[in-house]
């Protein structure tokens, strides 16, 4: 079983990857939509990038409302 | 141009067709996702008219989509807010179901169509752009598509006919939660629910559906429709219900006021629940 602090991480650097951004730049209270300049649509790509990523499906409307790293993994950590 | 005859190339303001080796290629490329709105429809419905007259020119169809975001985002919504804000209720119900059973005919042209027709999807597919795939004998999504009925988010149910064409490809239980909670898929999960027939690697839908199309395309044309109205019956009466329910539900303030929400949202959100 992940921590959070690993899931989190994992997040962070695939956000990194794919929306190349230096990992470094990226941190886990940071909003996501802001950091990496996504709308909504590649918020939907976010998703199916981390549901492919972790084997897992991730319904949009609990991640409606999130706004941070932290959090989305969290939301994540619970269907692990 | 011409809307009598089926040319190798023909290009309008929202679309492209192409008969290319026994398969016509429609691409869609009105941004930003292809709303299906009237200019769309417009389109939609000059490329039925070519492609009713295409004879025996082509043994399949596919569609798809020019636009990075994905196939389509479903009815353009912030036109069907403007054009309606100066109606009253009941001419607002009028024009909405002539809008209707237009995109009826087009979507139903295409269902019925005796090519075999292929979806080839990406990125957003949702409302509007899901019905539009599901009228279609075959979905070949891109791993990154994602599907999505949002319609009860506004106070109303897909208007294009998705209900009677899903429930005609999977189970209820998938429908209702696509229906109820208004979220999106995958297309692994598409897949593993029947939904989709191939899926294709990040880019590669296109390249996928044309070899689909171009191995289908060989079958006989009297064998392929007879296996798709067996296979595939077009719910007609389903479908005037939907018509009917949906011109009921769009008659409240509260799908005005939805839509007015939807409209003038400017948030990163207004594509998640």
């Amino acid at each position: 079983m992940k921590t959070l602090e690993q899931t989190t991480d994992e997040i962070l650097g695939l956000a990194a990857r794919h929306f190349k951004i230096p990992r470094e730049e990226l941190a886990p209270n940071d909003d996501f939509y802001k950091k990496l300049k996504i709308d909504s649509l590649r918020a939907l790509e976010l998703i199916t990038r981390l549901e492919h990523h972790f084997g897992i499906e991730l319904p949009d409307y609990e991640v409606q409302g999130v706004t941070d790293f932290r959090t989305l993994a969290s939301r994540i950590q619970a269907r692990l | 141009m011409t809307t009598s005859k089926l040319h190798l190339y023909e290009k309008t303001k929202t679309l492209s067709w192409e008969l290319k080796d026994g398969t016509i290629e429609l691409a869609l490329h009105h941004p930003p996702c292809n709303e299906i709105g009237t200019a769309m429809l417009e389109d939609l419905e000059q490329f039925i008219t070519a492609l009713e007259t295409a004879g025996g020119k082509a043994g399949a169809l596919i569609v798809n989509s020019r636009q990075k975001a994905g196939f389509s985002a479903g009815a353009d919504l912030r036109e069907l807010y403007t054009v309606s804000l100066d109606l009253t209720a009941a001419e607002r119900v009028r024009g909405v179901r002539a809008f209707l059973e237009r995109v009826h005919r087009v979507l139903s042209a295409i269902d019925a169509s005796p090519l075999t027709t292929i979806a080839a999807v990406h990125g957003v597919t949702f409302g509007g752009g899901f019905e539009l795939a599901l009228a279609c004998d075959l979905i070949i999504a891109d791993k990154m598509t994602r599907f999505c009925f949002p319609e009860l988010r506004l106070g109303l149910i897909p208007g294009f006919g998705g209900i009677p064409r899903l429930r005609r490809d999977i189970g209820n239980g998938l429908v209702r939660d696509l229906l109820l909670t208004g979220r999106s898929i995958n297309a692994a999960k598409a897949m593993a629910a029947g939904l989709v027939s191939q899926v294709a690697a990040e880019g590669e839908a296109l390249q996928v559906a044309r070899a689909t199309a171009a191995q289908a395309g060989k079958f006989d044309r009297t064998a392929r429709m007879a296996a798709k109205r067996f296979l595939k019956p077009i719910p007609h009466e389903e479908l005037r219900s939907g018509i009917d329910l949906f011109c009921e539900l769009f008659e409240r303030p509260a799908v005005m006021e939805g839509l007015r929400k939807f409209v003038e949202n400017t948030s990163a959100h207004p594509y998640l629940p």
